[in-house]
C-alpha cells in the first residue's frame, strides 16, 4: 500500500457551497484549524446555480414584513411539518446573515433609497428575496469565497502562510467517515485527479454536501448531487428525517433533450410571467387549493392588479407554492393540454417590455437563447417539472446542527427538518447561511469541550480503503457497468417515486432498488485510479442507492399527500400524519424506517396563526391542547 | 435526426499526448459537452473533463474548440456542419493534468494576492446604503463565473510562462477594478495594480473581452479606466493623494 497522505484539523467541513463555506468561516473565527473539502473547484459548488434570491424579512420593500410573517410563510409552505425551532431561528436570523454578506463585499440590487432590493416569490407574503438579477447564488458563493480568501490573507500577514488556519482541498471526494467508539475521528477519501487516498483526522465534521437529485432522471441538479452526505451520515449511525419529501420544481426546461431539467427560475413568475396550456388558457386559476383560497386571486384581472397594488388584491396563482404548481402542470400535460414537447408554456414576453426582461432576467434570456434558440422577450418558454431539492436530510439539533453522532454536524440541503414537506423558494440560501454559521459554531464548541482527541484506527482506515478500491477488483462473473446501473436507477426513481406516487409503484421501486443494490456489488471499472469518472460513479452509486432506498421506503409508509409527497392513492392531507416523522437509519445494509412523534409547536409560535388556519392542519386534540 | 459526428480530442497528461479521432453519435439540440459525455459512456470511460452545472453558470468546463476558447456546455453542436471535424483541446495557458483538465491553480494564487474588500469603518451591517447606478459597475464584473477563459486567452501569459509571476491576468485586474468601483470599499489598490499585478503589461487588445462567456466588457469597462487612473495619478499629485477613484461622491 503506498504511503497514505494524512492531515489533521480541528474542524473538517465537507462541502464548499453556501452552508460549508459559512460553517468554515465561523469555525475559523472560533479559532479552530479548519479544512474545507469539495468535489469540484473552489467557487463552483451547486450554490452557484441558485438564481432567484435569498429570503430574509428585512422589510426593505414592504415594511410590514418581519420574522413572524416569514415564519408563518415557511410553516405554511412546509404544511406545518417543519421543525418549528429551525423555522423560527431561520426567520429571525436571515436578515443578519444577508447584511453580513455585504460586509464581505456582496453587491445586491438596490431599492431607490439605497437598501437591498427584495422581490416577490412563491409562498412569500411580501417581497422578501434579496437578489442580484437572476444570479444570486453566484453572488452568495463568490462573497463567501472572497471572505475565505480575506481570512487567509489575515493569516498570511500573521503567520506567513495563507493556509495556516483555513485550507481548502478542492476536487477531493470523501468516501467514508472514520469513527472511534461511535464518535467522529476523521474522514477518508481520494483526490479526484490522482486517485490518491487521504486521511483527515478531525474530532468534528460538518456535512454540507447538498442534495440527492442525481438519483432522478429529470433534474436541475449537477453531478455533485449524489447524496454523499446523507449516506455518510447514515453509515456513521446518524438518522435522516423527511426523506419522502422531494421537491419537483414546476419549471424546468423540457427541450431540447440534452438540457431537459435545467432550471427556469421562479423569478420569471415573480416578475409577471404566466403559465398557459396549449389552449392558451392561464390554467393555474383552476388549481387553487382550499387552504390558499383567501390568499390567491381567482381571476386574471385581480391577479394582474396585484403586481402594482398588492395591498388590495390577492396574488396570482402562478405564485402558489412549488408543489401546487408542479402538480398543476403535471395534470395539464396528462389531460392532453401540454406543449409539443410535453410541457406547458411560460410566457413573460407578452407581460413585460423586452428591455425590462433583459434587465431582470438576463441569465434566463441567455440560457434560452444559447441552449434552445428561444428568445424569451418574443416567445414563450416550454417548461415542465424537474427534480430540484430534497427536504429530507440529517436530523440535527436546531441550535447547533449536531446530529445524534458525537462530532457529526450537518447544515444546508443535507440537513432535514427546516423546510418540512416543501421548501419555499429563496429559503434555501438563507438556510445555508443561518445554519451553516450555527453548525460551524456548534462544531467549534464541541471540539473546545473535548478532553482527548478521538483516534482513527488502522483497521478503520484499511476498511475504508478496501471499499474504495473494490470496483477495480469487481466480481469476474457479470461485472456491471456503473453508467448502466445509474441510468436504471434514475429511470426507476423518476417513474416509480416521482412527482405522483402510488403504493404498487413504490413497492416495485423498493424491489428494483434491492436488485440494483445486488448488482452494484459486482460493479467493475476499468483502468487506474487517476482521474477515472467510471470509478467515481461506481463509488457515488453506493450513496445514491442508499439514499434512494430511504426516499422510496419512507414514501411508501406515508399514506397521505403533503408538500413534496403526492399520492394518487391517498390524495389528501391527514392531520394525524402531521404529528409524525419518518426516521431512516441504517441497519446492516438495509434502510429501516420508523415513525416517531413530531416535536409539538411551541405555544407562542402557534399563537402567530389564526385558529381557523390551524384547523386546516392540526388535529382536534392538538387544537385544544 | 442524429448523425455520426467526427471528433478529435486531445488526450494525454503532463508528460505528453496528442489528438485522437472518434466517430460518435450527435443528436438534435446537443452541446459539445453532451458528446464528450457520450464518449465517456461508450468509448473512453476514463476521458477526463471538468464540468458541473451544464448551464453556463459555474465556469468549470472551459476548453478550446477548434482553437477557440469556449465553454463546452454552452457550445451547441448546431454551430458546426455535420461533416465538420470538431477538435477539442485543453486550455493552452495552464498546465495539463489529464486530457481536457488543466491545472488552474495560477488563478487561485492570483486571487489571493488582491487585497480583499475593506468594509467601511463605523457603518454597521444593515446600514449599508448604495444607489443602484453606483453598484452596477462592479456588478457587471461580479457576473464573472471564473471560467478563466480570459486569462487563458491573454497573450501576455498565453505563451509567456515568465510573465505569470508578475501578471494577474484580465480576470484579476478586473477584480481590482471591481473593488475600486465598490461604493463603500475603503482600500486603495490602484498603484498596486500597476506595480504588483502587471496592469502595464496589458496593451488593450481586447481578446479577453471577446472570449468572455458572460459578455463582460473587461477591457473597456475595467482595464482602460484603471489605466487612466494610474496615468492620472502619475501626472497629478493632487489626484494621487486625493480621494478614491471612481467614487461619484
Ligand atoms: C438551478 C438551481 C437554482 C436554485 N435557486 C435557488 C434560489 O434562487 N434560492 C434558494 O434559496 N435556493 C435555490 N436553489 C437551491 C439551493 O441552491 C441549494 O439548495 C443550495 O445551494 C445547497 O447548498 P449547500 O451549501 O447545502 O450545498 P452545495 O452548494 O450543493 O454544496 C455541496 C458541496 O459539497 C461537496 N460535496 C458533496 N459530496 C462530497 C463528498 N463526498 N466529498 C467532498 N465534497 C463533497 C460539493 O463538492 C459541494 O462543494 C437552487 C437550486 C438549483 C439547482
Ligand atoms: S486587453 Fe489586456 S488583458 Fe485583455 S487580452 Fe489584451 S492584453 Fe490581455
Ligand atoms: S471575466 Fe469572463 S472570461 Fe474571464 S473568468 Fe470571468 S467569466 Fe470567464
Ligand atoms: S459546466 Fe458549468 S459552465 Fe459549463
Amino acid at each position: 500500500m503506498p504511503e497514505l497522505e494524512r492531515h489533521s484539523f480541528d474542524v473538517l467541513v465537507i462541502g464548499a457551497g453556501g452552508a460549508g463555506l459559512r460553517a468554515a468561516i465561523e469555525a475559523r473565527e472560533h479559532g479552530m484549524r479548519t479544512a474545507v473539502l469539495c468535489k469540484s473547484l473552489f467557487g463552483k459548488a451547486h450554490t452557484v446555480m441558485a438564481e432567484g434570491g435569498i429570503a430574509a424579512a428585512m422589510g426593505n420593500v414592504n415594511s410590514n414584513d418581519n420574522w413572524q410573517v416569514h415564519f408563518r410563510d415557511t410553516m405554511r409552505g412546509g404544511k406545518f411539518l417543519n421543525n418549528w425551532r429551525m423555522a423560527e431561528l431561520h426567520a429571525k436570523e436571515a436578515p443578519d446573515r444577508v447584511w453580513e454578506l455585504e460586509t464581505y463585499g456582496a453587491l445586491f440590487d438596490r431599492t431607490k433609497d439605497g437598501r437591498i432590493s427584495q422581490r416577490n416569490f412563491g409562498g412569500h407574503e411580501y417581497p422578501r428575496l434579496a437578489h442580484v438579477g437572476d444570479r444570486t447564488g453566484l453572488e452568495l458563493i463568490r462573497s463567501l469565497q472572497q471572505k475565505v480568501v480575506s481570512l487567509q490573507q489575515d493569516d498570511f500577514a500573521e503567520t506567513g502562510d495563507y493556509e495556516s488556519r483555513l485550507r481548502v482541498f478542492q476536487e477531493f471526494t470523501v468516501t467514508d467517515l472514520v469513527l472511534d467508539d461511535g464518535r467522529v475521528a476523521g474522514a477518508f477519501g481520494y483526490w479526484r485527479e490522482s486517485g490518491r487516498f487521504v486521511l483527515f483526522e478531525a474530532p468534528a465534521v460538518v456535512l454540507a454536501t447538498g442534495g440527492i437529485g442525481k438519483s432522478f432522471k429529470v433534474t436541475s441538479n449537477s453531478w455533485e448531487y449524489t447524496g454523499d452526505g446523507h449516506a455518510l451520515a447514515l453509515r456513521a449511525g446518524a438518522s435522516l428525517i423527511n426523506m419522502e419529501f422531494v421537491q419537483f420544481h414546476p419549471t424546468g426546461m423540457v427541450w431540447p433533450p440534452s438540457v431537459k431539467g435545467i432550471l427556469v427560475t421562479e423569478s420569471v413568475r415573480g416578475d409577471g410571467g404566466v403559465l398557459r396550456n396549449s389552449d392558451g388558457k392561464r390554467f393555474m386559476f383552476d388549481y387553487i387549493p382550499e387552504v390558499f383560497k383567501d390568499k390567491y386571486a381567482d381571476n386574471e384581472a385581480e391577479a394582474d392588479r396585484w403586481y402594482t397594488d398588492p395591498g388590495n388584491n390577492r396574488r396570482p396563482p402562478e405564485l402558489l407554492p412549488r408543489d401546487e404548481v408542479a402538480r398543476a402542470i403535471n395534470s395539464e400535460v396528462k389531460a392532453g393540454r401540454g406543449s409539443e414537447h410535453g410541457g406547458v408554456f411560460l410566457d413573460v414576453s407578452t407581460r413585460l417590455p423586452a428591455e425590462e426582461i433583459m434587465r431582470r432576467l438576463p441569465s434566463m434570456h441567455h440560457q434560452f437563447k444559447e441552449l434552445a434558440d428561444v428568445d424569451i422577450t418574443a416567445q414563450p418558454m416550454e417548461v415542465g417539472p424537474t427534480c430540484h431539492y430534497v427536504m429530507g436530510g440529517v436530523r440535527v439539533d436546531p441550535d447547533t446542527g449536531a446530529s445524534s453522532v458525537p462530532g457529526l454536524f450537518a447544515a444546508g440541503e443535507v440537513s432535514g427538518g427546516m423546510h418540512g414537506s416543501n421548501r419555499l423558494g429563496g429559503n434555501s440560501l438563507s438556510d445555508l447561511l443561518v445554519f451553516g454559521r450555527r453548525a460551524g459554531a456548534g462544531a467549534s464548541d464541541y471540539v473546545a469541550g473535548l478532553s482527548a482527541r478521538p483516534v482513527c484506527s488502522d483497521e478503520a482506515v484499511a476498511e475504508a480503503e478496501r471499499t474504495a478500491v473494490a470496483p477495480f477488483s469487481g466480481s469476474d462473473a457479470g461485472g456491471e457497468n456503473p453508467y448502466t446501473l445509474h441510468m436504471e436507477l434514475q429511470q426507476a426513481m423518476n417513474d416509480l417515486v416521482g412527482i405522483i406516487r402510488r403504493a404498487e409503484e413504490m413497492e416495485q421501486a423498493v424491489e428494483r432498488l434491492e436488485e440494483l443494490k445486488r448488482r452494484a456489488a459486482t460493479v467493475v471499472v476499468e483502468g487506474h485510479r487517476q482521474f477515472n469518472p467510471g470509478w467515481h460513479l461506481a463509488l457515488d452509486l453506493r450513496n445514491m442507492l442508499l439514499v434512494s432506498e430511504c426516499v422510496a421506503r419512507a414514501a411508501l409508509l406515508r399514506t397521505e399527500s403533503r408538500g413534496g409527497h403526492t399520492r394518487d392513492d391517498y390524495p389528501s392531507m391527514d392531520a394525524e400524519w402531521r404529528r409524525k416523522l419518518l426516521v431512516c437509519t441504517l441497519s446492516g445494509s438495509s434502510v429501516e424506517v420508523v415513525e416517531e412523534p413530531q416535536v409539538p409547536i411551541r405555544p407562542d409560535l402557534l399563537e402567530l396563526f389564526e385558529h381557523s388556519e390551524l384547523q386546516k392542519y392540526l388535529t382536534a386534540d392538538e387544537l385544544e391542547g | 435526426m442524429g448523425y455520426q459526428g467526427h471528433f478529435r480530442v486531445w488526450r494525454g497528461s503532463a508528460e505528453g499526448g496528442g489528438l485522437e479521432d472518434f466517430t460518435v453519435e450527435v443528436n438534435e439540440g446537443e452541446v459539445v459537452l453532451d458528446v464528450i459525455h457520450r464518449l465517456q459512456a461508450t468509448q473512453t470511460p476514463d476521458l477526463a473533463v471538468r464540468w458541473n452545472c451544464k448551464a453556463g453558470k459555474c465556469g468549470s468546463c472551459s476548453a478550446e474548440i477548434n482553437g477557440k476558447p469556449r465553454l463546452l456546455c454552452m457550445t451547441r453542436m448546431s454551430v458546426f456542419a455535420e461533416d465538420e471535424t470538431v477538435t477539442v483541446t485543453p486550455m493552452r495557458t495552464f498546465p495539463v493534468i489529464r486530457d481536457l483538465v488543466t491545472d488552474v491553480s495560477y488563478n487561485y494564487r492570483k486571487a489571493r494576492e488582491i487585497p480583499a474588500f475593506k468594509p467601511p469603518e463605523g457603518v454597521a451591517p444593515g446600514e449599508y446604503r448604495m444607489q443602484q447606478v453606483d453598484v452596477e459597475r462592479s456588478q457587471e464584473f461580479r457576473k464573472c463565473i471564473e471560467c478563466f477563459l480570459c486569462n487563458n486567452t491573454c497573450h501576455v501569459i498565453r505563451d509567456h510562462e515568465e510573465n505569470k509571476e508578475s501578471f494577474a491576468g484580465p480576470r484579476f485586474l478586473m477584480r481590482v477594478a471591481e473593488l475600486e468601483m465598490h461604493p463603500l470599499d475603503e482600500a486603495d489598490r490602484v498603484q498596486q495594480a500597476q506595480s504588483s499585478h502587471g496592469l502595464g503589461l496589458c496593451n488593450i487588445t481586447k481578446c479577453c473581452t471577446e472570449v468572455c462567456p458572460e459578455h463582460i466588457k473587461i477591457t473597456d469597462n475595467a482595464l482602460i479606466p484603471m489605466k487612466e487612473r494610474v496615468a492620472d495619478r502619475r501626472y497629478d499629485p493632487i489626484v494621487w493623494l486625493g480621494n478614491k477613484l471612481f467614487r461619484r461622491s
